[in-house]
């Protein structure tokens, strides 16, 4: 089967996106495929005013409390509304795929700094923008965002500051005289080297490195906030001695300094672990995981090659990404289909697909919750089990049913779009399905959803005949296994 | 046939629930397999238990300086008496339920239960201890395995699982364990209404019906799908029980009650699976303020548990019913600078039921951090384990799922002491 441009590109934007809406299509369509890869991975030359657009006609809602209003800076379920309604309508789509990489590999969840500092800190913490907010907090999404396909480096040293990880691994208790093993232990397990390259000596050596990297408050009144602060007279200055390089010269020892200068025992701790040499190769995993398969081990050619990228330029996530999008491993026609959707996908790759003038991403909040996956609250600092962890049985039907509530919710406006179309019932389930695309479906599957297209009375082609088997008809496609996989 | 309309999402976002009036309670398959038989509950405590807090040695000198701020006062742990090393030890306060189940010699408390070279990662010791198998970890679930040895067809309720996620103890070749976190919400939903939505139902029956040839990935969806439709109807009938006690309102709460519906109105599960999280406890862990995080851990797991207990005495259906907890980790014996317990070693099990014998399994760690402790670990940091916690499995395999625990297990770990059951 020879793979068509359009599928080509079709399948560039659900993996480097989150589906395709026909405006994008038109738009990438009219490059090469190279050329729509490179305008997606330079997305800063695209005009970044996708929040500007919320609440405005002609794009999927959000749901504003009564008397309270829609308050995505305070609000945690706001937050994940605006980052659905993102999804859907941003021109960058592989900024946001990124970012959602980068929320599940720094895993945080709201509930446990909810619990510490309350929900509307949490939220603060985790979703403001700094141009909304009076103290000007950028929230650790909102600085993943900008990281999206930065350096890696540098998003492990944000990362080591951001306000919310210091509440989610306990950081901001991180003192001399008793050192906090969590953010030590996940940076290296969960953030960098993966597990069977460092020891237990090694995790409370590090613990000691980012003694002091604890918070304090700055500003007053509205303008109160947390931040980042390297507490010198918390900092253990004595030496740490790991068991592998910390320096260039190869040197596994960070030398004692005095407290004040104690911060750079972290930032050379972090340009060890970017530089490790198990960290690309680790990187390269995830990222053929969650770009290109998830089925076999990815080939060693694609470890080395993206793992090559990533030192030879010094950690720079952007030639790293072009390299995935560009791989043959990418491109290969097995590789179509083949990458189980996580439950954020699959509903806004339903809502772009089924549509979505009427609905509200507020509707999408509980379903994805019992899909087992609710942005702000990953099950745990390892992030979601991806793949076929997903689809328990009570996660299917949850897929099941938020495609019964959509295609509800948008029957009219499918039956609008349908009627043209709806001369038969077998006319009816090709346009439906051109709309929908899936894994390729067998003929069993195919001849069930005629039968049901057909229905059991003659076909009169009344409008309540064509809204029902419309709505119908996308009901069981998007609740589908095949339309389940990317 | 009955079709309910409910607003099943917010937002003004509606759809049709199908169901059938009258669901048969068992399937004959669930029959033919013994349903009547025995009940396994598998209990996850998520995080690493600190099971010094949860089972105090209170006269161990080593137990407060080494807690100076976190330590369990020892006039209010609930005293279980002195284990075979003759320590005394105590219950957090907060357990009074589960003193008295106890002391009704129902439950039994494994000390100690771990395994060699643990690397202290949750996400290691998680796979460890569902896989059984410290050292390749990534295979089938030892749940599953056991489902595998059932005799086929399979029911597709014979687990439950009431967490959310699909978890890998219960990874299994032959079954999918269907996920059932909320019974009211495990239901079959349509756009349309009436019998357009039975003819969904229907369709969406057969289509899942449907095998893909050489298509494993999309295979195992379509299983789940299956699983799905299989067993709607009854556990829709366990989405109505209420119980003979009050359950606590917490998810724990409603899962355990979810789980004596299925055993009292007999659907046919045999293994149920169920999460509580938040254990993780690296700062503030308090377990001695009424809202301190530990106390309120042990409130919500006592009360949970409490409740399952009576509800399930008060309906004869304890003698057929089995629960054990298990945690990947215990904590650090030394407390932090957060108040709180970094990742440990050995870890603790309890085991509950009708048929249990009670009491006190294992010996107690001596907490003197002398390097040289034969019962401590890590330089005298961490409780060294005695019971390799497949030990604990093989008994309830043999001893009450009646299976071969050598084959499941992939080896002998019987212990002739461990005679819980």
């Amino acid at each position: 089967m020879a793979v068509s441009f359009d599928q080509q590109i079709e399948h560039l934007l659900r993996r480097a996106g989150f589906g395709a809406r026909q405006d994008e299509l038109d738009l990438y369509r009219r490059q090469s495929v190279r050329g729509a890869v490179t305008a997606l991975i330079d997305y800063e030359s695209i005009e970044d005013d996708v929040d500007s657009m919320i609440q405005r006609d002609g794009y999927v809602q959000v749901t504003a409390r009564p008397g309270v209003g829609f308050q995505p800076r305070t609000v945690i379920d706001d937050a994940r509304q605006r980052w659905l309604f993102r999804m859907v309508h941003t021109n960058r789509p592989l900024q946001e795929k990124m970012t959602l990489f980068w929320h599940n590999h720094f895993a945080t969840a709201y509930s446990k700094i909810a619990g510490l500092i309350g929900g509307d800190a949490a939220t603060r913490y985790l979703a403001a923008k700094p141009s909304e907010d009076p103290g000007g907090v950028r929230g650790q999404i909102e600085m993943l965002r900008e990281h999206a396909l930065g350096n890696f480096r540098e998003l492990l040293v944000e990362i080591a500051k951001d306000v919310a990880m210091l509440y989610w691994l306990d950081g901001r208790t991180n003192i001399r005289a008793r050192p906090q093993e969590n953010f030590a232990r996940e940076i290296m397990e969960l953030f960098t080297t993966g597990i069977g390259h460092y020891t237990e000596a090694d995790v409370y050596a590090a613990a000691r490195v980012f003694t002091g990297w604890n918070l304090r408050v700055v500003g007053a009144g509205a303008t109160a906030r947390l931040e980042f602060f390297y507490n010198a007279v918390q900092h253990d200055p004595t030496e740490k001695v790991f068991t592998f390089a910390i320096y260039p010269n190869g040197s596994k020892t960070i030398p004692a300094r005095p407290a004040a200068e104690g911060m750079q025992d972290g930032l050379d701790f972090i340009d060890a672990l970017a530089a490790h040499p198990a960290t690309g190769p680790r990187l390269a995993r995830k990222l053929f995981q969650f770009f290109v398969s998830e089925g076999a081990e990815p080939p060693a050619g694609f470890i080395s090659r993206v793992a090559g990228t990533y030192y030879r330029t010094h950690y720079d996530m952007k030639s790293v990404v072009r390299e995935v999008l560009l791989s043959s491993e990418f491109w290969d026609e097995r590789a179509y289909f083949a990458r189980y959707s996580w439950p954020v996908e699959f509903v806004v790759r339903a809502i772009k697909d089924v549509g979505w003038r009427g609905f509200s991403v507020n509707g999408a909040l509980a379903p994805l919750n019992n899909m087992g996956q609710s942005l702000f609250e990953p099950p745990d600092v390892n992030g979601w089990d991806a793949g076929p962890l997903w689809f328990s049985t009570g996660a299917m039907l949850a897929r099941m049913n938020f495609a019964a509530g959509l295609t509800f919710n948008q029957r009219f406006n499918l039956a609008t779009a349908a009627t043209p179309r709806a001369q038969s019932p077998e006319r009816l389930l090709a346009y439906v399905m051109e709309g929908l695309p899936t894994a390729p479906m067998d003929e069993a599957v195919v001849a069930a959803l005629t039968d049901y297209a057909r229905g059991t009375t003659p076909w009169t082609g009344s409008a309540t005949q064509i809204q029902n088997r419309t709505a119908g008809l996308a009901h069981l496609i998007v609740g589908s296994p095949e339309y389940q996989l990317l | 046939m009955k079709v309910t309309r409910r607003q099943f999402l917010e937002g003004g976002v509606a759809a049709f629930t199908v169901t059938f009036a009258a669901p048969a309670v068992l399937s004959d398959l669930a029959r033919a397999q013994g349903s009547s038989g025995r009940h396994l509950v598998v209990l996850y405590l998520g995080g690493g238990n600190d099971a010094l807090s949860m089972l105090v040695p209170y006269q161990d000198q080593f137990y407060f300086s080494r807690r100076p701020t976190i330590a369990i006062p020892s006039g209010s742990v609930l005293q279980v008496g002195t284990d075979a090393s003759r320590v005394a030890l105590g219950f957090h306060p907060r357990l009074t339920g589960l003193k008295e189940i106890f002391d009704q010699g129902k439950l039994a408390v494994i000390q100690r239960t771990g395994y060699e070279n643990q690397t202290r990662s949750h996400f290691q010791g998680i796979d460890v201890w569902a896989t059984a198998n410290p050292t390749n970890f990534s295979g089938m679930g030892w749940i599953g395995r056991y489902l595998d040895l059932l005799p086929s067809p399979v029911d597709p309720l014979v687990g439950w699982n009431t967490s959310g996620d699909s978890p890998r103890v219960l990874l299994s070749r032959t079954v999918s364990v269907p996920s059932i976190r909320d019974p009211r919400a495990y239901a079959f939903a349509s756009p349309n209404a009436g019998a357009e939505a039975a003819v969904s139902r229907a369709v969406a029956t057969r289509i899942s019906s449907h095998v893909p040839i050489d298509r494993p990935q999309l295979s195992l969806v379509y299983e789940s799908v299956r699983a799905a439709m299989g067993t709607l109807d009854r556990v829709a009938n366990v989405a109505t029980y209420t119980g003979t006690v009050s359950y606590p309102t917490t998810g724990f709460g409603a899962a355990m009650r979810a789980i004596a519906g299925a055993i009292v109105r007999g659907v046919g599960s045999k293994v149920f699976y169920v999460t509580t999280g938040g254990y993780d406890t690296h700062a503030n862990q308090n377990p001695n303020g009424p809202n301190g995080t530990y106390a309120t851990l042990m409130a919500a797991l006592n009360d949970g548990l409490t409740a399952f207990y009576t509800d399930l005495r008060n309906q004869s259906a304890l003698d057929d019913t089995l629960l054990m907890t298990f945690s990947e980790f215990g904590r650090r014996i030394s407390e932090n600078g957060s108040a709180g317990t970094d990742h440990g070693a050995a870890a603790l099990m309890m085991v509950i039921g009708g048929r249990v014998n009670g009491g006190l399994y294992g010996t107690s760690a001596n907490l003197n951090p002398d390097p040289g402790n034969p019962t401590l670990e890590n330089g005298g940091a961490d409780v060294r384990y005695t019971f390799d916690f497949r030990s604990v499995y093989a008994r309830v395999i043999d001893g009450w799922l009646g299976a071969d625990s050598a084959a499941i297990l992939g080896g002998d770990f019987r212990r002739g002491e461990l005679s819980f059951i």
